[in-house]
């Protein structure tokens, strides 16, 4: 777009929008230091609700599981999908167009059907809910987020530095370790991230999928903040949404540190 | 630097090893099964099941009997259902509709700032974006309560006498969806107006084109495409949404996400709830080719 | 060690056609490279150089035909069991790696150990004056420089047979001059065979020992740079290689050195050395290069050729264009042809027997060893 600065009701509004944006987010945070209970009014600032968090069994259990079923999750969908975005990337093979829309299945549907298809099959099977049909719910959606991440930074891959290792005697197997995965590996990391955050954020599926005592970290908060208000949710909130915000200024400063030496 | 010759091994004596150099189509096969067996252990498999589900009867009990019928369709086509399924269609435009009325300016402000101020201004979108919705949720249910923020606010002004019922009613489902949604909509809209090249306005501009004739002429077709990528983003998983009803709606507002969860886990009627998912599930398929039609997948606005 | 480094024995690649049908990529080529020789393939865009040469270095494998490499057959065997390396179009750099691990790359693959493939790639970087770069990444190079990494990350492993993929193509004028040079010298200091694949035939011509230059699939010709410029042995060749004149006419007579050709329009008689088999009246085409013509006026100051030789003719100048070593000049040869004359400028500018008006009635004269006659074809 043109280099001119937008008008300045554009701008006035922009601010509005922003603000429109983070206000919400501001009052959960400002109200998590407030020592009235029932978070109507406010009446005096206090870190009680940050201690009643850090003590709060349930909160630490959820956060437990959540982290694990997301490191898993991560680890299975990012390997299967980035060798189906290969596959898909750079092969023809018999059921191409089939596979593809399968992949993309998961991205379209709701995921209240998909949630209650996993129920009802995980039922079917005669296997009982919890942490592990959480994870395997979670690697069958996030492996097309990552197959699509992957493809989309594929499409510029230079195939002649795989030619390159084998010519110079590496095998098919050698390329791929030390010449290929090392190159995609900005984009692997990339569909990495978004399945992390994919499966530390799902709610719905989650919610299909968990038995009793397995509960995830959206679980417990949709409960407090259904059931039991308290401004400790806030505190919640207000922690994650600091980590969120560091994890993503770390991963700007990283992304700006790798582009400024482009020379050729 | 004298000239040596390496000499040339055998070719490995495993024939499944030479097959599968030998065919490409054996790779691309071998490397993309992984996904295929489990998908269709984790999809196509369960959503058979639902397929069958939906024309199963319910037990008694809140158990399944394997008898054919075609009831749980028929009970679907009753003005209460219907009146549920349409409420939740209009609700996704809405939601659609709002964060494009809304999401726009924004988008078209951010494509418009220089460069170098531009990733902070898309970071500052994108925290929210990644922040759990739940949290968002409630930061709006404190504010919309009938003790909460806004009416606090409004009454010690004196700008309103009583408090206004604004949570548990369908237009704080409506602000609640819009605003979890707009970040999807931001987003496209962003990379698709970020495309157009300056060069094209300006021909517009030099052809006697005013300001405002540009934009809606050249800008907003241009931007379409982001539109159209915004609006699947949007529109189809806000067809399927039951949380925001849930926590903002009340018991008035029910939408066909709500009534699906609440088949399979309080009434405890499986088949007509998988009866409801395969009609949210054509719905969703009919919308999709729809919008793919006009305009591709547009998968790297995605990205 | 054989007869030849490289050889390709009725060689045949067909590959599906997109759009239905096949694409025959390379017709049943047949050559034999030999051992240190600098051998380039020559031609057009989609001739089949590069398939070629990516049959040699086992990228693929030929639909029918077999390729010899020092003797062995290479049938199916993968590139990285080849005793051939190449140096790609587009440098192909590990971007990940430093300029010392994609050099030493190689020789990992072959598990030589630290200390020599140290020694080695040191020696590399120093043959292709890059001594000291070992610690840099390939984006922080110049792109003649990445190009040289490329050419020792392939030398170092001390192939049999070096293949070049038009490595030059991305380099400017200038640099593709001075890396021509370079690497004749060094094909000849390190003395392995290089394969070279160029669609610029200038280039060609000034590297190599020999060309094989192909169309369409085919190999039309196999020699010298001379032979090739000199003799081709169709239009075609004839035509790429260097500019020419062609003319059209029908065989007069048949002597036993000489051919001669009535020219069609003008009806004007050329003696030449026939590159073929011909029979009296058939329809041939007359290659004449530029700078084998001599434009003369009638004294004999010029060259001493006398009006009485064979292929005599008077001419108009049409135009002539100063290129400063040279003078290109067009002339109107009669019959509606005309011809394209280079001379060089030996006479100094300033002298008025230098230039050519426009206009201006001379003669223009060809040795018959210089017309060549060619077969027409399709």
């Amino acid at each position: 777009m043109s280099e001119k600065k937008p008008a300045i009701w554009l701008r006035i509004y922009a601010l509005l929008a922003y603000a429109y944006i983070y206000f919400p987010i501001l009052i959960l945070i400002i109200f998590s230091f407030n020592t009235q209970k029932i978070n109507v009014r406010w009446e005096g600032f206090t870190l009680q609700w940050y201690k009643v968090l850090f003590n709060d069994q349930n909160v630490i259990l959820a956060t437990r599981n959540t982290l694990i079923i997301a490191f898993t999750s991560t680890i299975i969908s990012t390997v299967i999908g980035t060798l189906a975005a290969l596959a898909l990337q750079r092969y023809r093979f018999p059921g191409y167009g089939a596979a593809e829309s399968l992949l993309y299945v998961p991205v379209i549907i709701p995921e209240v059907v998909m949630g209650i298809s996993l129920l009802a099959f995980f039922a079917s099977i005669g296997l009982t809910l919890g942490l592990g049909t959480i994870t395997l719910s979670h690697i069958a959606f996030n492996i097309p987020f990552v197959t699509l991440v992957v493809r989309a930074r594929l499409h510029g891959f230079d195939k002649s530095i795989e030619e390159a290792a084998m010519d110079l005697g590496a095998n098919e197997l050698t390329t791929f370790w030390r010449v290929t995965l090392p190159t995609i590996m900005p984009g692997v990391l990339s569909g990495a991230l978004l399945a992390f955050t994919l499966s530390l954020d799902d709610y719905v599926i989650t919610y299909f999928t968990a038995g009793p005592g397995s509960t995830t970290l959206p679980l417990r908060i949709f409960s407090m903040v259904r059931f039991a208000v308290t401004p400790e949710v806030n505190a919640l909130s207000t922690l994650w949404v600091l980590t969120v915000f560091i994890v993503l200024l770390i991963g700007q400063i990283a992304q700006r540190s790798q582009s400024p030496q482009q020379t050729r | 630097m004298a000239a040596e010759t390496s000499s040339v091994s055998p070719a490995p004596r495993f024939s499944l090893i030479r097959q599968l150099r030998e065919s490409p189509h054996a790779q691309g096969l071998a490397l993309i099964s992984p996904t295929l067996i489990y998908l269709l252990f984790t999809l196509v498999l369960p959503l058979l099941l639902v397929v069958v589900l939906s024309f199963m009867t319910r037990g008694p009990y809140g158990n399944i009997i394997y008898r054919v019928n075609l009831g749980n369709y028929t009970r679907l086509m009753d003005t209460l259902y219907l009146r549920i399924l349409g409420y939740s269609l209009l609700t996704a435009a809405l939601t659609t509709i709002g964060t494009i009325l809304i999401g726009y300016p924004l988008a078209y402000y951010i494509a418009r700032t220089p460069p170098r101020q531009r990733s902070v201004y898309l970071f500052l979108i994108l925290v929210p974006f990644w922040t759990n919705f739940i949290i968002r949720i409630y930061a709006w249910i404190m504010i919309l309560r009938t003790e909460g923020l806004l009416n606090s606010f409004l009454l010690k002004i004196g700008f309103i006498q009583a408090p206004l019922d604004i949570l548990y009613t369908p237009t704080a489902v409506l602000i609640g969806m819009v605003y979890e949604f707009l970040p999807f909509m931001v987003l496209p809209l962003y990379t698709s107006l970020e495309k157009i090249e300056p060069a094209q306005l300006e021909a517009a501009a030099d052809l006697g084109a005013r300001p405002f004739m540009a934009f809606l002429r050249v800008t907003l077709p241009l931007s379409l495409p982001g539109m159209i990528a915004g609006s699947i983003l949007v529109f189809i998983p806000a067809m399927g949404m039951f949380v925001v009803p849930d926590l903002m709606g009340g018991a008035k507002t029910i939408l066909v996400g709500n009534l699906i969860r609440n088949q399979f886990l309080t009434a405890r009627d499986w088949p007509f709830g998988a009866a409801a998912s395969m009609l949210l599930l054509i719905l969703t398929l009919i919308f999709t080719l729809f919008y793919t039609r006009r305009a591709g997948f547009g998968e790297e606005l995605l990205v | 060690m054989s007869q030849f480094a490289v050889e390709l024995r009725d060689v045949v690649k067909r590959f599906p056609n997109p759009g239905g049908g096949e694409i025959i990529a390379v017709n049943h080529a047949t050559l034999q490279i030999n051992h240190g020789e600098f051998f380039s393939l020559l031609g057009p865009s989609g001739c089949g150089k590069t398939t070629s040469l990516r049959m040699v270095a086992g990228f693929e494998w030929p639909t029918s035909g077999e390729i010899f490499i020092d003797g062995k057959p290479m049938g199916r065997t993968p590139p990285f069991l080849r005793p051939v390396n190449t140096v790609f179009q587009s440098y192909a750099l590990f971007q990940h790696m430093t300029i010392f691990q994609n050099v030493a790359f190689g020789l990992e693959m072959e598990g030589v150990s630290r200390e020599e493939t140290r020694r080695r790639v040191e020696a590399a970087l120093e043959m292709v004056q890059l001594t000291g770069m070992g610690s840099r990444k390939p984006r922080q190079l110049s792109g003649g420089q990445q190009q040289r990494v490329a050419l020792a990350r392939a030398l170092v492993k001390r192939p049999a047979v070096l293949l070049l993929d038009e490595p030059l193509g991305a380099l400017d004028l200038k640099l593709r001059k001075e890396m021509q040079l370079e690497l004749k010298a060094l094909q000849e200091q390190v003395g392995i065979t290089f394969i070279y694949v160029t669609h610029d035939q200038e280039e060609a011509l000034t590297m190599s020992d020999r060309i094989a230059v192909m169309n369409k699939g085919n190999v039309l010709q196999i020699g010298a740079p001379v032979e090739i410029y000199e003799r081709p042995n169709c239009r075609f060749v004839a035509d790429f290689i260097g500019e020419t004149n062609f003319l059209f006419g029908k065989v007069k007579a048949i002597d036993p050195d000489f051919v001669t050709v009535s020219l069609h329009g003008s009806e004007r008689e050329l003696v030449g050395i026939p590159l073929g088999k011909f029979y009296s009246g058939q329809e041939v085409v007359v290659s004449v290069r530029p700078e084998k013509m001599r434009i003369f006026d009638d004294t004999p100051l010029k060259i001493g050729v006398t009006p009485n030789q064979p292929n005599c003719f008077p001419i108009r100048i049409i135009n002539t264009m100063y290129i400063g070593s040279d003078t290109r000049i067009v002339i109107d040869f009669g019959g509606g042809t005309q011809l394209k004359v280079w001379e060089q400028n030996h006479l100094s500018t300033l002298d008025a027997l230098a230039y050519y008006a426009p206009g201006q009635e001379l003669w223009v004269t060809m040795r018959p060893e210089n017309v060549l006659i060619l077969p027409q074809e399709e």
